[in-house]
């Protein structure tokens, strides 16, 4: 696959801005804007008072278990369903009102997308492009390029029978690309690809973000997925968001109120290593200073509040120099958003345990 | 496209961006809000899946039956009788009712073409379209199809129609061959009123198959596996086929019942019954459409039912003077069958349509 995007040509720019001039969208508003959401099957809540923002050219993770909601909320913004209460905005329109505008503006990658197997993956892709009302020449042209984006071009004339899962999400992205959409709604984009197939896909989303202020919307329960891509994370439980924000963010909401700080040294003795460690306790902040199993390891230094973790790196750094120790590396740990998740879901349903069945 | 591309830069405003942009934009919104027609779309895809389907193959066959097989032994019928029934009003449209001389066919009377379209026409009807919105269902194509920007009837109108389509092609196919046959190898010219009334019939033949098609289509939205789906369709077509004539008069046995010997019943009690069963059968498409058939093509039935009412009837109708009935005339007799038939396809794609629009997307 090769990362190069499509260079948007004048005409799509302008039939972008003239888009936008025609529904009224201002400059800063969101793409996707909900305000108390709702969505009931009888008496199961799927989806309860959402309040949900993107931002213009961000990407946005919906995280949550299976069943919570998040199919059911990416079906609203679509307006395949109805919501039961409450407001959406997509692109400045109400799906429930104009479904057709606004599937013409999102590109929508379905949850264990299909295709007519029948079919070739390049007059599957036709198909859609009919459907949109893409002129035929303009359309033969955007499906060789969606088709090289996605990676999926030598198998393009093979009948979509013969795919494997992954490739049909692939197919599934490019699917979603031909219409060259404002907003790009993706509902576990990468489950089924390989692990490099993922770095590419992701590379792929982000490169769309950057060069064309495409939004994206992706919901995905693959955590270290959803933690490298996404500019912002929203987390999802019982059909209520408990948590937005970058991860530092939800780390400090729902976090132990500790940062972590690798710092990897290379001891002349054992002597010294004692010597270091208590050096580092002593600085002002540190709670903690662990060594790991191996005698390689760098120390875990825990720091609170989470904010002075970065002086304590400079004063760690600021040490090494002035005693000549053999600094080998230092860096600041990322929060698992495998940890904040867990906690945010458990302290959601500690606190509201009608929620949680 | 092209014509766009080269008229911007000609635009005598270039230097004010703005009056430039205004028309053009005006002109991209006029393209994205013309009336949507996604269902031809649809159509036109499902078409062409149709065309290279082995169903086709099946229609084809079905209907190449249905052509050749009455038309052999009709034919040579008609060879030996052409002499005798020359100048014979409807002689061309025998072609398409007269069953064989059980003598020249051994001894089995073969039925005439309009005969076996009543009998296959709701099986290729069902085959059409028992699979239309389940099958997208099932290959998870329905959220990617709906998430495109049409209407969501434009889905499954777009099946019917497509359906209709294909099916009709072959039967207008197949009624062209015939009385080509009929033109070249018996030298038997259709009058225009002929022609008028082979159109009426080819007409009716497509609102029968609409029916089972839109039974087809109601079964496709309602029973969510495919296989099911087919099951019950070509169960209701043999049902209905060969046991609902039997169970029909066994009905009308229960309400009018007949003597123990049939030589002794009473003539009015006969009539009574087989009036009865006359009635209840036409709650059959098949019947509706095999009585609204005939008349439509035989110009010398006065009547649908070729039973009388009453005695005195059938006395009147054999002092009656044997004549032709004008094209309007055979409409009028045929209206209720045609309307009831109508009705049925109506009710059969109305509740497959508002199924389908208040269904999830989801499975």
């Amino acid at each position: 696959m090769t990362a190069t995007t499509r260079a948007p040509s004048k005409r799509r720019l302008r039939d972008r801005q003239a888009r936008r001039a025609s529904t009224s969208e201002g400059r800063g508003s969101f793409p996707i804007h909900t305000r108390g959401l709702t969505k009931t099957y009888g008496d199961l809540v799927a989806v309860d008072h959402l309040d949900l923002d993107v931002q213009a050219g961000e990407i946005f993770g919906l995280l949550g278990q299976n069943g919570a909601g998040k199919t059911t909320t990416i079906l609203m913004l679509l307006g395949l369903t109805e919501p039961t209460s409450g407001s959406a905005r997509v692109v400045g329109l109400d799906p429930a009102r104009n479904p057709l505008e606004v599937k013409r503006r999102i590109g929508y990658l379905p949850d264990s997308v299909g295709f007519y197997t029948d079919l070739t993956g390049r007059q599957n892709l036709r198909y859609t492009a009919r459907l949109n009302r893409i002129p035929q020449a303009v359309a033969e042209t955007t499906i060789d390029a969606v088709l090289d984006q996605v990676g999926m071009t030598a198998r393009a004339d093979d009948r979509a029978g013969t795919y494997s899962r992954g490739m049909l999400q692939r197919l599934g992205i490019a699917d979603a690309l031909i219409k060259d959409p404002d907003v790009l709604i993706l509902d576990e984009p990468t489950t089924a690809i390989d692990p490099i197939g993922v770095i590419e896909i992701l590379d792929l989303l982000r490169s769309l973000v950057n060069t064309r202020g495409m939004s994206i919307l992706l919901s995905s329960h693959l955590l270290n997925q959803v933690q490298s891509v996404c500019d912002r994370i929203g987390i999802f439980a019982s059909g209520k968001l408990i948590g937005v924000g970058t991860v530092e963010v939800l780390a400090e909401r729902f976090g132990d109120g500790l940062a972590h700080v690798e710092a990897g040294f290379d001891f002349d003795g054992d002597a010294q290593r004692d010597e270091v460690e208590a050096a580092i306790r002593a600085l002002d902040g540190v709670v903690s200073v662990e060594r790991g199993a191996r005698h390689a390891d760098p120390l875990t230094v825990a720091v609170r509040p989470p904010g002075a973790a970065s002086g304590i790196r400079q004063e760690i750094l600021a040490m090494a120099a002035r005693e000549a120790y053999h600094l080998t590396s230092i860096r600041s740990v990322v929060p698992s958003l495998e940890d904040i998740y867990r906690r945010a879901v458990s302290r959601s349903g500690a606190a509201d345990p009608g929620a949680v069945q | 496209m092209t014509s766009d591309e080269l008229a911007l830069p000609t635009t005598p405003d270039a230097s004010q961006p703005e009056a430039a942009a205004e028309p053009d934009g005006s002109k991209t919104v006029d393209r994205w809000s013309r009336p949507y027609a996604g269902w031809m779309v649809v159509a036109r895809k499902e078409f062409s899946d149709h065309l290279l389907s082995i169903r086709f193959i099946v229609l084809i066959l079905v209907l190449g039956v249905a052509a050749f097989v009455p038309l052999f032994f009709a034919a040579s019928r008609i060879g030996s009788a052409a002499s005798s029934v020359s100048g014979s009003p409807a002689l061309f449209l025998a072609l398409f009712f007269i069953t064989s001389d059980p003598q020249s066919s051994a001894g089995v009377a073969v039925p005439g073409v309009y005969d076996f379209l009543r009998l296959f026409a709701p099986l290729l009807g069902v085959a059409f379209a028992f699979d239309a919105i389940n099958g997208e269902r099932s290959e998870g194509t329905l959220p990617r199809l709906l998430s495109q920007p049409i209407h969501r009837d434009d889905v499954i109108n777009g099946k019917f129609a497509a359906g209709l389509a294909i099916i009709g092609l072959v039967i207008v196919g197949v009624a062209l061959f015939v009385g080509g046959v009929g033109i070249f190898r018996l030298g038997i010219v259709p009058a225009p009123t002929e022609i008028l009334r082979l159109v009426a019939w080819l007409f009716l033949t497509l609102i029968y198959v609409s029916l089972w098609l839109a039974f087809g289509m109601m079964l496709s939205v309602l029973v969510r596996s495919a296989a099911t789906s087919a099951l019950i369709g070509f169960g209701s077509w043999f049902g209905l086929t060969f046991f609902g004539g039997f169970l029909l008069s066994f009905l009308a046995g229960a309400f009018a019942p007949l003597s123990d010997t049939l030589l002794s019943t009473d003539p009015d009690k006969y009539l009574a019954n087989s009036g009865l069963r006359d009635t209840l059968f036409r709650i059959l498409p098949n019947t509706l459409y095999g009585e609204s058939s005939i008349v439509l093509l035989n110009p010398t039935r006065t009547s649908i039912s070729s039973l009388p009412a009453s005695v005195d009837q059938a006395v009147q109708a054999q002092q009656q003077v044997g004549s032709l009935l004008s094209l309007d005339q055979s409409f009028i007799i045929v209206w209720p069958q045609v309307v009831a038939l109508i009705a049925l396809t109506v009710v059969c794609f109305a509740i497959a349509y508002v199924r389908f629009m208040r269904q999830e997307v989801r499975a």
